[in-house]
């Protein structure tokens, strides 16, 4: 344990004692209806000023086992449900496994468009695996292999908050899968491997051990102590570097324009030039359906409606003014639209789609949206789907109210 | 002289006579050129009548007031829901950050969770595993506490030298508010502790689908860490955890887990992602620090800086900014013009508070001169604000997070202030 924690252990304690202080004065039959339980000492003894270091040694003693009765006992299923997380030993863990080729697929569908389909990273998105031995160069890549300490974080993180849109859509034996691909990224682990609940606590990172407990009262504390230097403290100044040479600040100009600035904020130019190159050329067919669709959509309900479903898609699609491609593509001008349109890196499924024709009226958004991988087997996109009919109206209006 | 004439520019954009007053201000203190209209000529707002009660039943900043706003940096992330933003610092004064403008950092995006779908659980190693809702929070005793939340990434650009330029972009990633709520400690003591809690730890748990989780030693649950539903006296914003977030005074903002949905009581860190492959600190040598939890004592001068030049010529000048320390409370700021070699003693606004922002202002009789700014934190531990040289010396330049050397502004003859890193 770490010496900040034992500077904590002195602080806890008159707290914790008043505390205790309290609970003694609290009523315990809660559950007896008459009479009226007395809390009034309860009250008491937390608005009145903390007890003497003496009193707080003889309340520590006492009774600390006093409650309030409120909240209710949690059901087994309502923890299961939620106490999901796996520590280092692999305590935690569900029963399953899954092996490496098994994992590609999956890594491929689920994980790929950010990840890169080796764990290469896509933009700025986690690199997840290489840069073995960089922990020490100028500019060192922090990856599954190269820096996390623990497999049992890896298979938490992506059982519990992956993938980006779609968490908590795996099951086991699919997080235990795709952990074995990314060990495979990594050179950890060979092509026919499969991990499971039973071997998992054999697989140690190579970083493992590249950890310390947090020691700067030790190495800094001391040395940054004592009374500061206040006069000629430096032979000479030299200013050694710019922020403006660097120039990567938002605003070139500083606050004065900001107020004028703000509409355009979030980018440099770059959007425009983004929607100036993805306008996509509207046939015949496409404005028919449009129109069709824009008489639906002139419900502002249903498109309020709409726009609070699309909060399930928006982790990945961006709709309005400048919008850009995220982890899936812009939906502006989406209703009517030829499928796979847009200028994005769509699945094979979706190009074979676009390939013969298909067009995204309200029929095939429906399909789609109530069963993505149903409608186009293969499609990265990771969303479930819409259970209720009425969603999907609901977003499809919405959607439409975007022009491209 | 030619930041003089922008500034006025938008005061011009903005308000039309306003400006030529502002010119005339700029200049020395002495007789007025000339009557001022503002004061001679009738104004339409000292004649005709303004809004009525009902037209802001929630207000907002007047529109001057536009450009105090979060902003984002976009080539830090590759989303912004999962990104951060940054609290506009150099325009605000006193301590309290207001909540609109109070930087948000997201792992997953803000959710909407309706006070009466929450839930907080509290299980592991306690008696009787339990399952709150809002109003049941409600109903045991509430604290309030000002506490700084500073993101342990704040300043985190810099470690390889001056790259953005603005406090908010260099030391935005904080804010300080009241908060009011429970002590984690009585939530626990409802369900029941062990008898021995020494070694135990609390997972904590959000409920968004980053489902955000970080390891907390008991001893520090069981002191300071509060449930709060609260903030500066309202509900908390969505963006900040609405409707109940976790406060832990002094230590890095992940910790402090928004739409916190379950404790659990362990006999050790879960080590989640956030605890190992990112808030990790990483040294020269490419080991790695874990479990720097606690923010040191830090500082920044957020006027003049970039965003907030120097717009009235030579004559009474106020230098203001920040103080903090997570390991106790701020009890004395110096302030150097000259980049470090002489230093002198500001003003606090207020007594130093454990774990919360104090105001320092140093009124000087600027001559118009080139500054290289600089502030130096100290706090009731004894710890004095590190430069970037003596950090670097210890860490190295990869640890990106827990920065908090000292920064330098480049003042200028014209008043205009740049980030720059000094010799």
């Amino acid at each position: 344990m770490s010496k900040s924690l034992k500077l904590f252990a002195t602080a806890a304690a008159p707290a914790a004692a008043v505390l205790v202080v309290a609970y003694n004065f609290a009523d315990r039959n809660v559950t007896a209806m008459p009479p009226l339980p007395d809390r009034s000492e309860a009250i008491a003894a937390y608005t009145a000023p903390p007890p003497s270091p003496l009193m707080a040694a003889v309340a520590t003693e006492g009774d600390a086992t006093a409650k309030f009765g409120l909240g209710r006992p949690a059901l087994p299923e309502e923890i299961a449900a939620w106490d999901v997380d796996i520590q280092p030993d692999g305590t935690g863990l569900p029963d399953g496994s899954g092996d490496v080729w098994t994992g590609e697929e999956l890594f491929e569908d689920n994980c790929a468009i950010c990840h890169g389909s080796f764990g290469e990273g896509v933009d700025n998105w986690p690199k997840l695996a290489g840069g073995m031995g960089t922990l020490a160069d100028e500019d060192p890549l922090k990856t599954v292999g190269s820096y996390w300490p623990y497999l049992s974080t890896v298979w938490d993180y992506v059982n519990r908050s992956m993938p980006f849109g779609g968490a908590q859509t795996l099951t086991a034996d699919e997080v235990y899968a795709i952990t074995a691909y990314i060990l495979y990224n990594n050179d950890l682990v060979d092509d026919d491997f499969t991990l499971s609940k039973e071997n998992f606590a054999e697989v140690e990172l190579p970083n493992a051990g590249g950890f310390i407990v947090d020691d700067r009262a030790e190495t800094e504390y001391p040395i940054w102590t004592g009374a500061p230097c206040m006069e000629n403290c430096k032979d000479s100044v030299e200013i050694t570097m710019r922020a403006r040479v660097l120039d990567v600040t938002p605003e070139e100009d500083g606050a004065e324009e900001a107020a004028e600035t703000m509409g355009a904020e979030s980018s440099g130019g770059a959007p425009v030039e983004v929607a100036a190159a993805e306008t996509t050329e509207t046939t015949a067919e496409m404005a028919e359906t449009e129109e069709a669709v824009v008489a639906v959509a002139a419900d502002p309900e249903l498109i309020a409606t709409g726009e609070k479903v699309f909060k399930k898609c928006k982790a990945c699609h961006k709709v309005g003014d400048g919008a850009k491609h995220g982890t899936g593509p812009h939906l502006n001008g989406i209703v009517g639209a030829a499928v796979g349109a847009k200028d994005f890196k769509y699945s094979k499924a979706l190009t074979s789609l676009a390939d013969s024709g298909a067009v995204w009226d309200e029929a095939a958004l429906a399909a789609f949206l109530e069963d993505p991988k149903g409608f186009a087997k293969g499609t990265r996109m990771s969303f479930r789907g819409l259970k209720k009919a009425e969603d999907v109206a609901a977003v499809t209006a919405y959607l439409a109210t975007f022009a491209e | 002289m030619s930041d003089e004439l922008k500034s006025s520019r938008r005061a011009f954009l903005k308000g039309g006579a306003a400006a030529t007053a502002g010119i005339a201000a700029a200049g020395a203190a002495g007789a007025a050129e000339g009557p001022d209209p503002l004061i001679t000529e009738l104004q339409d707002w000292a004649s005709l009548t303004g809004d009525g009660v009902d037209a802001t039943p929630y207000g907002l900043p007047i529109e001057f007031e536009s450009d105090v706003i979060r902003r984002n940096v976009e080539w830090l992330t590759a989303d912004t829901i999962s990104s951060i933003n940054f609290t506009p610092i150099h325009a605000l004064d006193g301590t309290i950050t207001p909540q609109g403008c109070a930087f948000e950092r997201h792992h997953s995006g803000a959710i909407e969770l309706a006070k009466e779908d929450y839930r907080l659980m509290i299980n592991g190693l306690v008696d009787t595993p339990l399952v709150f809702t809002y109003a049941d929070l409600e109903r045991f005793p509430r604290e309030n506490h000002v506490y700084f939340c500073e993101c342990a990434a704040n300043t985190g650009m810099e470690w390889a030298g001056a790259q953005l330029n603005g406090a908010q972009f260099t030391h935005g990633m904080i804010h300080n508010m009241e908060y009011t709520g429970v002590p984690l400690r009585t939530l626990l003591a409802e369900a029941g502790l062990p008898a021995e809690t020494a070694g135990k730890w609390v997972y904590v748990e959000g409920a968004d689908a980053s489902s955000n989780g970080r390891s907390i030693p008991m001893e520090k649950a069981l002191d300071d860490v509060l449930v709060a539903f609260k903030a500066n006296g309202e509900a908390l914003r969505k963006e900040h955890g609405y409707p109940v977030r976790l406060v832990v005074p002094g230590w890095e903002g992940n910790m402090w887990v928004k739409w916190l949905r379950r404790v659990e009581v362990m006999d050790g860190p879960v080590e989640s992602r956030e605890e190992t492959s990112k808030y990790t600190d990483t040294l020269e040598d490419g080991t790695s620090r874990k479990w720097t939890w606690a923010m040191d004592a830090k500082s920044v001068v957020t006027s003049p800086s970039p965003q907030a030049p120097i717009t009235h010529g030579p004559g009474p000048l106020v230098i203001t900014g920040l103080a903090w320390s997570g390991n106790g409370a701020i009890t004395r700021v110096d302030v150097s013009t000259d980049g470090g070699m002489n230093w002198t003693q500001a003003r606090l606004a207020q007594p130093g508070q454990k774990m919360a922002l104090s105001r320092f202002y140093l009124e000087i009789d600027w001559d118009g001169s080139e500054m290289l700014l600089q502030s130096r934190a100290m706090d009731d531990t004894g710890y004095v604000q590190p430069t970037k040289e003596q950090l670097r010396e210890v860490r190295g330049l990869n640890s990106i997070y827990h920065n908090n050397c000292i920064q330098t502004w480049w003042v200028r003859e014209t008043g205009e202030a740049e980030n720059v890193e000094v010799s």
